[in-house]
């Protein structure tokens, strides 16, 4: 399924991209294992998108690590937020 | 509109004069400003980089302003943010409530602020004397936020 990906933050930062359009595999079903699969290319990809790193947001709401995501999508992945 | 997300400066005095003019029955206005700090665990801070996530932001601060409008008895309300690189003394961010009496625009303005630190997508890089990173919102603004929750209201 095709996807779309942004960043920002930090990880937008340290790995170099702010979106791309992605055809991950059928088999991913949650933001976990996305940045599980995400975090295959590569030390930083995988340093990056640690756990306690990065939050989500699934069509521009936040959402869980385990939430579940669907072909089209907009995903976001960023460092924690600190606005105001 | 009732937010903005914008690079350039904020006039405190304009802002506060138009919700002073849009209603009669306004009795109170509570404001609050955001500045840059110059100090950070007594480093100095040279510069800071506000991010935002366009559209998604947007969205979140005009939702803020519907809650607080939905939870109290508001006749109008203003946030106002800015994006891009700022410096200290700097304003960063603009929050006002009016209401027909005091108590209803002191906790919409507080609620706004409060919610605005952890659920508005902005990302902020200090940079000081010792390097560059990324922050993240305090434990302390997480408790904060938690005290408007309905379920931990009492």
């Amino acid at each position: 399924m095709k996807i779309t990906l942004l960043y920002f933050g930090r990880p937008a930062e340290k790995l170099g991209i702010h979106q791309e359009s992605v055809e991950v595999p059928d088999t991913l079903q949650t933001l976990h294992e996305l940045a599980a699969w995400l975090g295959q290319r590569g030390e930083a990809w995988a340093h990056e998108l640690t756990e306690s790193r990065v939050q989500f947001a699934r069509n521009q709401t936040l959402v869980a690590r385990n939430t579940p995501f669907a072909a089209a999508d907009e995903i976001a992945v960023f460092s924690p937020i600190s606005g105001g | 509109m009732s937010i903005a997300v914008q690079h350039d400066d904020f006039d405190f005095a304009a802002e506060y004069a138009a919700l002073r003019n849009r209603h009669r029955e306004t009795g109170a206005i509570v404001s609050f400003v955001g500045l840059v700090r110059d100090f950070s665990d007594a480093q100095t801070v040279q510069h800071i980089e506000l991010e935002h996530y366009p559209g998604m932001c947007e969205n979140v601060l005009a939702q803020l302003v519907e809650e607080a409008t939905e939870r109290w008895q508001l006749l109008g309300a203003r946030i106002v943010h800015r994006i891009g690189k700022l410096h200290p003394g700097d304003q960063i961010v603009l929050v006002l409530a009016a209401a027909p009496h005091r108590a209803d625009a002191f906790s919409a303005c507080e609620f706004m602020i409060d919610a605005l630190k952890t659920r508005a997508p902005f990302w902020k890089k200090q940079t000081t004397t010792h390097g560059s990173e990324w922050l993240a919102t305090k434990t302390s603004d997480q408790q904060r936020a938690a005290r408007w929750n309905p379920e931990d209201r009492t």
